[in-house]
């Protein structure tokens, strides 16, 4: 973005190109930049910084497809002031874009080994660019499966795309909700159990994890159970990220600038800082 | 006569034990079949049966009167359902209905009981798993009660 080498805090303005509603406070935003061009590259697990005037920033992950460039896509949670305002944006709208700021998902160490994607909640967002790559380079990796939980069936997102992804034979996806109607045909129970029916080689799997904190770390216990290598799993952290660039210190844990050194980190890397609950 | 203890054998929760004790406790098994939305057991039947999950799914649920039944657990093949045989009267505190075609095996826990009072090894090996999968079911409860998604 030219922007970004004259002004790294100078957003780009995107006009909003459609809007879908993922659940009763979720919605995914096609974007364009509104001068025209050859759109915003970026690696899967890297956020924008989203802008509406007049109303603030926040950190938004990208969940497009990384070889699809010419849109940008984000998918959004209305729960502050910000975000309710880009969940109000219409057709035509227009708001700023910093970005893409942050470490990805390795999935281009990941070549050769079985590949564990599990998501809680919205944490399908930031992992669904990983997916993509993932399937857009399928024979280059081993078993492929996701593991995915919602508190309830209505707070699935991209279900659509869930159920496409169920159809593929070299794909396996597992689905799960913490509780359910009685009309409910899927599984219910929380998403930490379908980790032992994941089928994988510990020695050669890269688990990709991404969901509230407390979901990750009784995720990562069960990674652990079954044998798979700290080193090789990775989380996703979420904090209050406000520059992007490791300026300001609003995201720091620890040594570490969320925005800047991660939001992906290696499990070993910031295992300490991740159960202390003083940070 | 057909034994079921090849059936026995390969079902998780009894994996590792003593052909002994399989041959026992295929004394107290029978094979069952649930058609899609039948149920298992409803809340405070008398609890008379232990499954053991062969193919399919049960939805665990608790009826509310105003909701309907709510699904609080699935459980499929090598799982088991029914965990309550601690505290007599043996009754059912939830509703298990098959969400599809469900084979299991159901232990009668009556008869099972009785030969657990009669073999204790036998007795210790089974309150091991029974054990097991009551700290698996808890950890899950809490996980659920906290609202990881909250």
């Amino acid at each position: 973005m030219l922007n970004q080498l004259t002004d790294p805090m100078l957003p780009t303005p995107y006009r909003v190109l459609k809007v879908g509603r993922e659940t009763k406070d979720t919605f995914t935003l096609t974007l364009a930049p509104v001068q025209g061009g050859r759109g915003l590259s970026f690696a899967p697990g890297q956020f924008n910084m989203l802008y509406i005037f007049g109303v603030g920033e926040v950190p938004i992950s990208i969940s497009g497809d990384p070889d699809r460039t010419e849109k940008l896509v984000h998918t959004v949670r209305a729960v502050g002031a910000v975000s309710r305002a880009i969940c109000g944006l219409k057709k035509g709208d227009t708001l700023g874009v910093r970005g893409p700021y942050g470490v990805p998902w390795p999935v281009k160490a990941a070549p050769g080994f079985d590949v564990l994607v599990i998501a809680g909640g919205l944490g399908l967002a930031p992992l669904r660019p990983a997916i993509y790559h993932l399937l857009n380079r399928r024979p280059e990796y081993g078993n492929l499966e996701l593991i995915y939980g919602a508190r309830t069936p209505e707070d699935l997102v991209y279900y659509r795309e869930l159920s496409r992804w169920r159809g593929r034979f070299d794909f396996r996806v597992h689905g799960t909700v913490d509780a359910a109607k009685n009309d409910w045909r899927g599984n219910v129970g929380v998403v930490t159990n379908l980790v032992s029916r994941a089928r994988f080689d510990p020695e050669q799997t890269m688990a990709l994890v991404c969901g509230p904190g407390v979901m990750m770390r009784f995720t990562v216990q069960e990674l652990v159970n079954r044998g798979l290598k700290l080193e090789n799993i990775y989380v996703s952290l979420e904090r209050n990220m406000k520059c992007g660039l490791g300026l300001c210190g609003h995201c720091q844990l620890g040594p570490f600038f969320v925005c800047k050194d991660g939001p992906v980190f290696p499990y070993d890397r910031v295992r300490d800082w991740f159960l202390m609950r003083e940070v | 006569m057909e034994t079921l203890d090849p059936v026995l054998a390969a079902h998780p929760f009894l994996q590792g034990l003593d052909p002994r004790h399989l041959k026992v406790i295929g004394e107290c098994a029978s094979k069952v079949n649930f058609n899609a939305g039948e149920f298992l057991f409803r809340e405070q039947d008398e609890a008379t049966n232990f499954y053991l999950i062969n193919h399919g799914r049960v939805a665990v649920e608790i009826f509310r009167a105003r909701r309907g039944p709510v699904n609080v657990q699935t459980l499929r093949e090598g799982e088991a359902v029914g965990w309550l045989w601690f505290g007599k009267p043996y009754h059912w505190h939830f509703d298990a209905r098959a969400v599809q075609l469900t084979r299991a095996l159901a232990l009668d826990v009556k008869s099972l009981m009785e030969r657990c009072d009669q073999d204790q090894q036998l007795g210790y090996e089974l309150m091991k798993r029974y054990a097991h999968m009551l700290a698996v079911q808890f950890r899950v409860a809490i996980l659920q009660l906290g609202d990881m998604y909250g």
